[in-house]
């Protein structure tokens, strides 16, 4: 099956070459098996990577489909992770509720922060400034997550207490904003740090955007009379727009399966709670990481299946950003 | 001179200092409400200093410049103080990071691993965790960085066809899987196997987290490599393999060698996978393919989560994230030294 | 309601470097000047020092004197954002922004300075595309983006962005520079009629079109490369291709060097 193949869309051959007796000379043979053996390792690279996807997609599915059988409650609509009963019942409600409510929110958080820094770096900061900031939050891009976590346990989560006062204060009846006083490890903490996390990434690719905005448009803008600001407003956002979104998917992407941060973080129940400040909740990532130790074989399984249902939430978000991309492509193609 | 012509230009314009004036005013108004609401928090100080800065500038610009003008100023503003807001977070993230990783980072935590000594006790160290971690990630990239390299050869080279477009579309996918999951599909495999963890499982892992990132980065590179360069090799009757080996390659090196340790450094970080596969273990293991390992990001998170808060576990998990941190930096400079270094022989 | 332009001791740099030195010219209202030159002669600069754009460039600034009818430009308190709104200006390419409509695009400048109502807008919108000879051909699709326009009809309705917003003069740095020869007919038509209203000013490479389109014309050069453009003389545009009091003039225009 792989001559066939390759074979079949080979690379066009190579024309006849009459006046080239020297170089058939040149070990003509060798030559074609060098280039044979070159295409299969690379094409054969490319091939194993789909096997890879593939598999990653059936080897989850088929372990999931085995927990959800065995799954005494609804998969979808449990308030419970208790797989090492007999019969075992879980369902992820409280997990997708938690890892989309915390993303979102650390989104609200980070797009505009992070938008705003691009700016400052491309359009704001003086110039000496602009250069060590930028390569300050690159570098800021690369720090394990690990340690976000780590930093977020020991170091954020006290500065929290005097923030969760003053919202359950003026907030609290809201019902979102009230607080109990607790330790604030809770889904609020988890979404700050998440968007702190996620600032460099989407402030990264923003200010990329930003700075491929052409000239002549903001020129444009400027000859019109334009403040700054409107020149922003006029030519850089429209322009950017639809990069600073995919770059807000990649956060999203990145918010989504984050596991050590909110493992650190969050103090968890299985339970979905109105507010915001109090402890408990969970999210995907952080209940696999924290339930894997004391899980059996079956309880493994049934972390895979709400693994699986991560891996198909994020792959719907990316491809959200891969259409958004694209659209961008064309956009600027049309307009070259 | 025309007055009325005078107008049109002239605009009443705040003086240079007054947005650093604004500034100082926020500051000590801040302060103040602080003080005297008894705000605890210092966070909640620098907030209310920062909405006082951008009403501010409003309401002073609007009076004496007008409304566009303070709109324009209020932007301004606004983007200076999102830019301190989120530089102080991150100030502090590493701030912490390297004056508590300093307090036992030494040749002894270096050198020596946790062993027999318990969590809440001081003394140990991390030797365990960075053999454990060395050894992962680097058989990852003997098998991450080939088939990327690989790939990205095939799709620039190679690569026309649905083949190609169905293998774009999945690095694309690939590149968003988060890496728990990516632990997860090793772990159904040791499921199915039986298997209990060890090293080379998070290796496997840890390659599936870095083919899309070296095939993206290899891509581009290559992209880079001007058609002439090919056109005259294959023209001198050089097969295209040789082609590829000794010319498209070696001009790209310096971007290909950049980006497989731009990888390196991304999943020298990653914990959620090695958690699940490789497990955590206090002795030193020097083989990957029997019994569980430790590995930094690991240790970091088993002295954090283990210890019940016992100070001395804390210490050495900053210690810990201070030498992971110090490792990922270096790779990042030195790959970006590498960049800049091979950049004006492509721009020529 | 043009003004008059009266430019006195005028030096621009970029950083360090000198890009025109010591310059000194009058333009009167009513009238085309046209600049030309050498490549790096610094024309294109000292254009865009007349609305207080050469700044806009890192590491731009100038010395000397611009007065528009006696104001000086570069005095104390004047705001750089109301010199641009009274002098506009129409780039080499063609610029529109790429995600407005046609419509957006004329009404972009008038949007930023005060509240008009639709049918307002509307009226302005529709008077500036005539006036850029634009109207007939986009009446009927002013809500597609103006980046599907083809490029000599995207220049005239930079051109109409430009007037809309009412200027006292017209800066046009090469605008047919990326031009078919049909369109650049078609704009050079149009600046004839447009400086009935405007004071305009335009730098060419185009010797052809200096001769045709403008009632005066200012040559420029520079020793060397690395050396400060200079104004070598500004007289009306016939004398100036006929009998040119300086050398260099008739050296560049009969073709013997530039």
């Amino acid at each position: 099956m792989d001559i066939s193949t390759q074979t079949a869309d080979a690379p066009p051959p190579i024309p006849p070459q009459p006046s080239a007796a020297e170089q058939k000379r040149d070990a003509r043979g060798a030559t074609r098996v060098g280039d044979r053996v070159f295409l299969g390792l690379s094409r054969g690279s490319g091939i194993l990577l789909l096997v890879v996807m593939a598999a990653i997609a059936v080897f989850l599915t088929y372990r999931a489909a085995l927990a959800i059988n065995r799954d005494h409650g609804n998969f979808l609509t449990t308030f419970e992770w208790n797989t090492n009963l007999i019969p075992p019942s879980f369902g992820i409600a409280v997990l997708a509720f938690g890892t989309i409510v915390s993303s979102i929110i650390a989104m609200a958080i980070a797009v505009p922060i992070a938008v705003a820094i691009a700016l400052f770096i491309t359009h704001y900061a003086p110039r000496r400034l602009a250069g060590p900031v930028a390569f300050v939050i690159d570098l800021l891009a690369a720090v394990p997550s690990i340690v976000y976590g780590l930093w977020g346990a020991l170091i954020l989560v006290p500065h929290m207490t005097g923030l969760f006062g003053w919202l359950n204060d003026y907030f609290g009846w809201t019902g979102i904003f009230s607080w109990d006083g607790g330790a604030p490890r809770s889904m609020l903490t988890v979404a700050i740090l998440l968007a702190i996390m996620i600032l460099p990434i989407i402030t990264n690719v923003s200010r990329e955007v930003f700075r491929q905005v052409p000239q002549m448009h903001e020129e444009a803008a400027l000859a019109l009379g334009a403040t700054r600001w409107e020149v922003v407003r006029m030519a850089v956002l429209p322009f950017g727009r639809s990069g600073v979104i995919s770059a807000s998917m990649l956060g999203l992407g990145r918010a989504l399966g984050e596991t050590m941060a909110v493992a650190t973080v969050l103090s968890p129940d299985f339970d979905i709670h109105a507010s915001l400040l109090n402890p408990g909740g969970g999210t995907f990532a952080q209940n696999i990481a924290s339930k894997f130790g004391e899980a059996t074989s079956d309880g493994r399984d049934a972390l895979i299946a709400s693994g699986l249902v991560l891996f198909v939430i994020t792959l719907l978000v990316n491809g959200a950003a891969r259409i958004i991309i694209q659209r961008r492509a064309e956009y600027s193609g049309a307009n070259a | 001179m025309s007055t009325a012509a005078a107008s049109t230009l002239r605009g009443a314009t705040l003086p240079k200092w007054s947005p650093y004036a604004i500034v100082g005013g926020a500051i000590v108004l801040g302060v103040a409400i602080g003080l005297v609401g008894g705000l605890d928090s210092k966070v909640q100080w620098g907030l209310i200093a920062g909405l006082l800065y951008v009403l501010g500038t409003y309401a002073i610009a609007a009076r004496v410049e007008g409304r566009r003008q303070a709109k324009d100023r209020v932007a301004t503003s606004l983007v200076w103080v999102a830019f301190v807001v989120a530089v102080v977070p991150l100030v502090s993230l590493i701030w912490v990071t390297v004056s508590r990783g300093v307090k036992v980072l030494d040749v002894y935590f270096l050198s020596h691993s946790m062993g027999v000594v318990a969590d809440s006790q001081p003394g140990g160290g991390a030797y365990a965790a960075i053999i454990g971690s060395l050894e992962q990630v680097g058989l990852a990239t003997l098998i991450g960085a080939p088939v990327g390299i690989l790939t990205a050869v095939y799709l620039v080279e190679y690569g026309r066809g649905r083949l190609a477009k169905a293998v774009t579309f999945f690095v694309d996918v690939m590149t968003g899987i988060p890496s728990i999951v990516a632990g997860l599909f090793i772990l159904s495999l040791m499921l199915i196997f039986d298997m209990e963890p060890f090293g080379f499982a998070g290796s496997l892992a840890l390659a599936i987290l870095m083919m899309p990132v070296v095939v993206r980065s290899t891509e581009e590179m290559l992209k880079l490599v001007p058609n002439e360069l090919r056109e005259a090799s294959l023209a001198l009757g050089v097969p295209k393999w040789r082609t590829i080996l000794k010319v498209v390659l070696p001009t790209s090196i310096g971007g290909i060698t950049t980006g497989v340790m731009l990888a390196i450094a991304r999943i020298a970080g990653e914990t959620a996978p090695v958690l699940l596969l490789v497990f955590g273990n206090p002795f030193i293991n020097n083989n990957p393919f029997e019994g569980a390992q430790s590995s930094l990001p690991l240790f970091i998170y088993q002295q954090y989560a283990n210890s019940a808060g016992a100070n001395a576990a804390y210490d050495r998990a900053w210690a810990a994230s201070l030498t992971l941190i110090a490792f990922v930096m270096i790779l990042n400079l030195v790959a970006r030294g590498i960049a800049r270094w091979k950049a004006p022989k492509t721009g020529r | 309601m043009s003004k008059r332009i009266d430019v006195s001791g005028l030096t621009a740099y970029y950083g360090s470097h000198k890009a025109i030195e010591d310059i000194s010219m009058n333009v009167e209202p009513r009238t085309v000047t046209a600049f030309i030159g050498p490549s790096g002669c610094g024309k294109s600069t000292f254009l865009r020092t007349l609305n207080r754009m050469h700044e806009v460039t890192p590491g731009g600034r100038v010395e000397g004197k611009v007065l528009l009818d006696d104001e000086n430009l570069y005095g104390a308190n004047i705001d750089p954002v109301a010199v641009r709104r009274e002098v506009g200006m129409v780039f080499q390419r063609p610029n529109p922004f790429p995600t407005m409509s046609i419509f957006d695009n004329v009404a972009a400048g008038l949007r930023l300075n005060g509240n008009f109502k639709k049918s307002e807008l509307g009226d302005i919108v529709e008077k500036s595309l005539k006036g850029a000879n634009l109207w007939n051909e986009v009446k009927d699709r002013l809500n597609k983006p103006g980046s599907g326009l083809s490029g000599g009809q995207q220049q005239r309705l930079c051109i109409a962005r430009a007037i809309a917003v009412e200027p006292k003069v017209l800066l046009m740095d090469e605008p047919c520079s990326a031009l078919d020869p049909i369109s650049t007919l078609a704009i050079e038509d149009l600046i004839g009629e447009l400086k009935e209203r405007f004071t305009i000013v335009i730098v060419t490479h185009n010797m052809q079109q200096a001769a045709r389109v403008s009632d005066r014309t200012a040559f420029f050069n520079l020793a060397a490369v690395g050396q400060p453009g200079k104004l070598i003389e500004i007289d009306d545009t016939e004398r100036i291709f006929s009998n040119p009091s300086v050398q260099a003039t008739e050296d560049y225009i009969s073709g013997r060097f530039g």
